[in-house]
């Protein structure tokens, strides 16, 4: 019971994801999701890396400049191609395009829909698989006067795609609105010996990412303190903190050892005493005396 | 600029310079400019300006048939008249000045003479058919650009036809000359006498006669030489006089030859010659030497006995200090040939090696690296001028063949790629060369144009590396042109990638190769490819103005670098990996001429096989001309910071976060870790770059990094110096890793504390106190022995060096004492002896007692 229960969760789960994913299709309802959204965020999982100018990341600076920035809402399109074939329409991109007072653009809240494969298209895509050939996108260059410059091409090989649907993943390099370049591949791993492998069902799973520059590290600037007691060479040349054994250990040494003789001696010394009573008058050398007493006393 | 200047200069007389289109008067005294006048807005193309002592006159072309003369004060710089006439037809190339106010040019159709006399400002003009001076004037009629009195040179086919011009503007041909290679300018060696030398090829040998330009019947000087012909023709000659011990006139001659060397000739012979060509070095490759065979005898390594036994005397006179200062020079060279480091063999250490280098001249020359002579050299047949191939240049030299099956009996070769003309759609022409002797082996003219060139990193079962040539038609071709290498290139098929970068456009494309070409001819080496990828970098703000990938013969030793907490972290290492650096329009000019709010610098890795950006940052305020190089997974770059008004060094380490898991000790235990499994461009990667910035004092001429056998040592920069030296730097300078504190165990692994600026250290100059004049480029390559790069580094100057950057670890150095630690061994064996000796003794004598 309780694992039909679980089970049903999962599959619950699961399509509440799945129809998450492409749930980028609705946009009417653009403007009450942006407000959801400053609060709540979307409920995407997107990574949320400082570099990235998702959709988080974007509205956030809007609350700190209100009413700096107009909207609009552009859309432009995905073409994609089998092999050396003709380009033709796969699919729509949406997004909002933010005007700033200064006059900067920028791309956000990007949003995908994906055309489902034709009968033709399937058919072309499986040839693709047979010959381990390339299936290619195409984005335009600039996205007000589509296609801008030049279009911006992508290709990978189709054996890549196949999971258990087909599953792709976009990262989009923008520059105002331009796009410079777009990442396109499986989310996740290739290996080399590419298998033939149909895919199971014939639904794209995408998940699109939007990526702006990121600044570079400001250079470190020190106070002129800092670099005057750095010395001449850039190196800092700082004497080692020493403990009193390391510095001392060449008298203590020597010390110990003279210590340790004077006490070997002292120790000897009443034994002497003892030994040798009757012996010699107390003016003659130790050395000679320890001498003969040990002699004496091994025989 | 046009310099003019009077040559009987007096204290008092002006200096007249012409540059950027205004005529400038400098004062002889001071140098403070008297005036100026300005001929910009007039659209004149000033060639001659005939300076007088009250008025000077300014000529020259407007368009190619207008002809203006501008009088101009003297004094105080006012114009004072202007003159112009207009030619009925339009004239071709320079025009010459053959007296102080006469000039001569060809029409556009080079049938006709036009003399040009300025008296006083007014303009007269006198034409003349080519074919009334020569009965055969089929060829093309050139000017030469000599300086005569009187006189002008006209050169048709390999004739010269030298015509005098009569003060009343009438050409009378004086002379014919054939066989022409080159003509002097004219050298006056007393009051009224001029004389100009010109060289005659005769069969093998060159004549070369000096004349007085009023006396034709009589030569003051005729000499024969023979010349190497692998020199080429020569190109211009320069004539300068002395005083014979007799009292007549003597000429010495300096020829500059077609591969750029100069020769000295007095006499009839060469007195000295020097290998100019190799201050052009266009590229280097290296060569090991040959393998050292057993049984090499005496007499073959020193020529021959005689040669032997004098080096020996000359050796014991050295010793018994007898020896004259020349003998004394002998000796030296004797030793520095002899000695270890100028040997042509290979050594056990990898340090000595044949540096190839290309020159502009087209070319090669082998440099030995002990001792930096000429091993061999050749100009390559193919780069020579021809009818065909009018100015051909060498474009880059790579290693063909590098035979290690069969070191002992095949010679390496190889591969020079030249191009006639300096635009991409000129005819290739390609050679191979024998890496020890300097044999051309075969060259060839290629159909189609040359692009780029792709060493694969396959070899056919001759050890010859397959290379595709890419033409600008979009076609790739495979060389070499056997069945073997189209097998080769058949199995790998899928796996070949490469990008191209359209500078102009702002654009990187990433191609793979798609099939056969298809034409007429049926060509199986010849292949189509295709655009599997593209950036277009947004042309209002960007411009590509550097790119930079690694080196493909790099190695690395390990993926892993392990932190100070024990932590792992993995390269992210790929071969296909490009670094582009990107400057705004605006400021892509010179430094200073945009401010720091329009000046961003923005730089890319990209991966070249899938066209991924895989780490993108914006510098703001900065601006090129932008030097970097790429090496295992960091690049290091320099450019210039407005805002700080400094130069500036960046750092970028790229790690791989996909195998930052690896670490328990179980999954590797169990079995469950990725490290094994194959890696493929079509990963999605994970990366993460770390970055830091330094100031730098100086501004840059070229960057390298040192490269080692195993990749092991650890690496220094070579930055090449606006002062033309190299400065080594560690490369722990630029970790972006440093902190203003390092704790205790970050400073055992030895990171810096971090400071704001890299330091120069002036013993860190690896040229010491010389200078590589003209610094154009460094090229590293490894020795055998671990420890050790060998530098090359070329411009006007060459330098070479080797460098250990941690230090020669792996090796003693050249001045440990072995005697020593002999001496040492044997004393302590000595005392083992001794002491074993007496301890038996003494144990005999305890138990006896």
């Amino acid at each position: 019971m309780t694992l039909l229960r679980s089970i049903l969760t999962v599959t619950l789960l699961l399509t509440f994801f799945f129809t998450l994913s492409p749930a980028f299709q609705s946009d009417e309802l653009l403007l009450d999701d942006e407000e959801f959204g400053l609060e709540g965020g979307r409920p995407q999982t997107r990574p949320s890396s400082p570099n990235t100018a998702a959709t988080t990341t974007t509205t956030t600076t809007r609350k700190r400049i209100p009413d700096s920035a107009s909207d609009s809402k552009i859309q432009f399109t995905l073409e994609h191609a089998f092999g050396d074939s003709d380009f033709s329409e796969a699919g729509n991109f949406s997004a909002r395009l933010k005007t700033w007072s200064h006059g900067a653009q920028t791309l956000t809240k990007l949003r995908f829909s994906r055309d489902a494969f034709t009968e033709d298209e399937k058919n072309k895509f499986q040839e693709l698989l047979k010959r381990d050939d390339f299936y290619r996108i195409r984005l335009p260059s600039n996205v007000l006067s589509p296609p801008g410059r030049d279009y911006i091409v992508s290709s990978v090989k189709a054996r890549c795609l196949p999971g258990d649907g087909l599953e792709e993943h976009f990262v989009i390099h923008t520059e105002g609105v331009n796009i410079l370049a777009v990442n396109y591949g499986a989310p996740g791993a290739c290996p080399f010996p590419r298998q033939l492998k149909l895919p199971a069902k014939w639904s794209f799973k995408s998940h699109t990412l939007l990526k702006n520059t990121e600044q570079a590290p400001r250079t470190p600037i020190f106070t002129e303190e800092l670099i005057g007691g750095e010395g001449i060479e850039g190196e800092l040349v700082q004497p080692i903190e020493r403990s009193f054994w390391a510095k001392y250990w060449m008298y203590m040494i020597p010390l110990g050892l003279i210590v340790m003789n004077a006490v070997t001696q002292a120790a000897n010394m009443p034994e002497e005493q003892a030994g040798g009573q009757a012996g010699a008058p107390p003016q003659q050398g130790t050395a000679v005396q320890r001498g003969t007493n040990s002699g004496v006393r091994r025989r | 600029m046009v310099g003019q200047k009077n040559l009987k200069a007096d204290k008092d007389d002006l200096i007249l310079v012409f540059g950027k289109g205004c005529l400038h008067a400098i004062s002889g005294i001071d140098g403070e400019v008297l005036w100026r006048k300005d001929f910009a807005s007039e659209s004149i193309e000033v060639s001659h300006i005939i300076q007088s002592p009250e008025v000077i006159y300014v000529a020259g072309f407007v368009g190619s048939s207008k002809f203006y003369v501008y009088e101009v004060n003297a004094k105080s710089g006012e114009l004072l008249k202007n003159n112009h006439v207009a030619l009925p037809f339009a004239t071709s190339g320079e025009s010459l000045s053959v007296s102080g106010d006469k000039f001569v040019v060809l029409d556009d159709v080079r049938s006709k003479i036009v003399t040009i006399d300025i008296n006083n400002g007014n303009i007269n003009y006198n034409q003349k058919q080519v074919s009334d001076l020569i009965k055969d004037s089929s060829g093309q009629a050139v000017i030469l650009p000599s300086k005569l009195p009187g006189l002008f040179a006209l050169k048709i086919n390999s004739q010269v036809l030298l015509i005098k011009v009569t003060n009343e503007g009438e050409l009378v041909a004086l002379d014919q000359i054939d066989n022409t290679a080159a003509f002097s300018n004219a050298l006056s060696i007393s009051e009224d006498q001029h004389v100009f030398a010109f060289v005659q090829y005769e069969d093998n040998k060159i004549q070369l006669s000096v004349k007085d330009v009023n006396d034709w019947n009589g030569a003051l000087l005729k000499e024969n030489l023979v010349i190497d012909h692998q020199r080429g023709n020569i190109e211009k000659i320069f004539i300068n006089n002395y005083v014979r011990t007799d009292r007549s006139h003597g000429f010495r001659a300096l020829m500059v030859m077609e591969d750029h060397s100069l020769l000295l000739v007095q006499q009839g012979e060469i007195v000295w010659s020097r290998e100019d060509g190799l201050a052009s070095v266009v590229d280097v490759t290296t060569s090991e030497l040959p393998v050292e065979k057993e049984g090499v005898s005496v007499a073959k390594v020193e020529q021959n006995l005689f040669e032997w036994l004098k080096g020996h005397v000359l050796k014991l006179k050295g010793t018994l200090m007898i020896a004259s200062a020349e003998e004394k020079i002998a000796i030296q060279k004797l030793r520095l040939r002899s000695s270890e480091k100028s040997k042509m063999t290979r050594d056990h250490n990898g340090f000595r090696k044949l540096l190839i280098v290309l020159t502009r001249a087209g070319k090669v020359f082998a440099l030995h690296t002990g001792d930096g002579r000429i091993v061999w050299s050749t100009t390559l047949h193919a780069l020579r001028k021809s009818e065909d191939c009018e100015h051909p240049v060498g474009l880059n030299i790579y290693q063909w063949q590098v035979p290690h099956h069969h070191a002992l009996d095949e010679n390496p070769s190889l591969l020079v790629i030249g191009r006639c003309g300096p635009s991409v759609t000129a005819p290739t022409v390609i050679s191979f060369l024998d890496a020890y002797t300097g044999k051309e082996l075969n060259s060839l003219s290629l159909a189609h144009t040359v692009a780029r060139v792709i060493p694969l990193p396959y070899t056919d079962s001759t050890e010859q590396r397959l290379h595709l040539i890419i033409d600008v038609n979009k076609h790739a071709y495979l060389y070499p042109r056997t069945p073997e290498a189209i097998e080769i290139l058949k199995r790998e098929f899928s796996n070949i990638y490469w990008y191209s970068v359209e500078t102009d456009n702002g654009v990187i494309r990433g191609h793979a190769l798609k099939s056969n070409c298809i034409h007429e001819i049926v060509d199986e080496y010849c292949f189509v490819f295709r655009d599997l990828w593209s950036i277009v970098f947004p042309s209002e703000s960007e411009k590509i103005i550097a790119t930079v990938t690694r080196k493909s013969n790099e190695v690395v030793h390990t993926q892993a670098k392990v932190m100070t907490d024990h932590d792992v972290m993995y390269k992210y290492i790929s071969k296909n990996i490009l670094f582009v650096a990107n400057a705004a329009p605006k400021a892509s000019g010179e430094i200073g001429t945009a401010t720091p709010e329009e000046a961003t610098l923005v730089i890319y890795i990209i991966d070249t096989v899938t066209g991924r950006i895989l780490h993108r940052m914006t510098h703001h305020g900065c601006q090129g001309p932008v030097h970097a190089v790429f090496s295992e997974n960091w690049v290091v770059y320099h450019y210039f910071n407005l805002r700080a008004h400094r130069h500036e060094m960046s750092v970028i380490e790229v790690y791989d976060q996909s195998r930052a898991d690896n670490k328990d000790i179980w999954k590797f235990v169990l079995g469950k870790h990725n490290l094994t499994s194959p890696i493929s461009s079509y990963y999605r990667p994970e990366i993460s770059a770390k970055s830091q910035s330094y100031f730098f004092t100086h501004s840059v001429k070229a960057i390298e990094v040192t490269s080692t056998a195993k990749g092991i040592t650890s690496k220094q920069l070579l930055i090449g110096t606006i002062g033309d030296q190299v400065l080594a730097l560690d490369k722990r300078f630029l970790d972006p890793r440093r902190t203003l504190n390092p704790s205790q165990a970050e400073k055992e692994e030895g990171i810096i504390p971090l400071t704001d600026s890299l330091p120069i250290i002036s013993q860190s100059y690896i040229t010491h106190s010389l200078k590589v004049e003209g610094l154009r480029g460094i090229v590293t390559v490894p020795a055998k022995l671990e420890s050790t790069s060998l530098v090359f580094a070329y411009g006007v100057d060459l330098f070479f060096t080797q460098i250990a950057p941690s230090r020669t670890y792996d090796s003693l150095t050249e001045d440990f004492s072995y005697a020593l630690l002999l001496l040492t061994i044997v004393a302590l064996v000595a005392a083992l002896f001794v002491t074993y000796v007496l301890s038996e003794r003494k144990d005999l004598e305890e138990k006896w007692r």
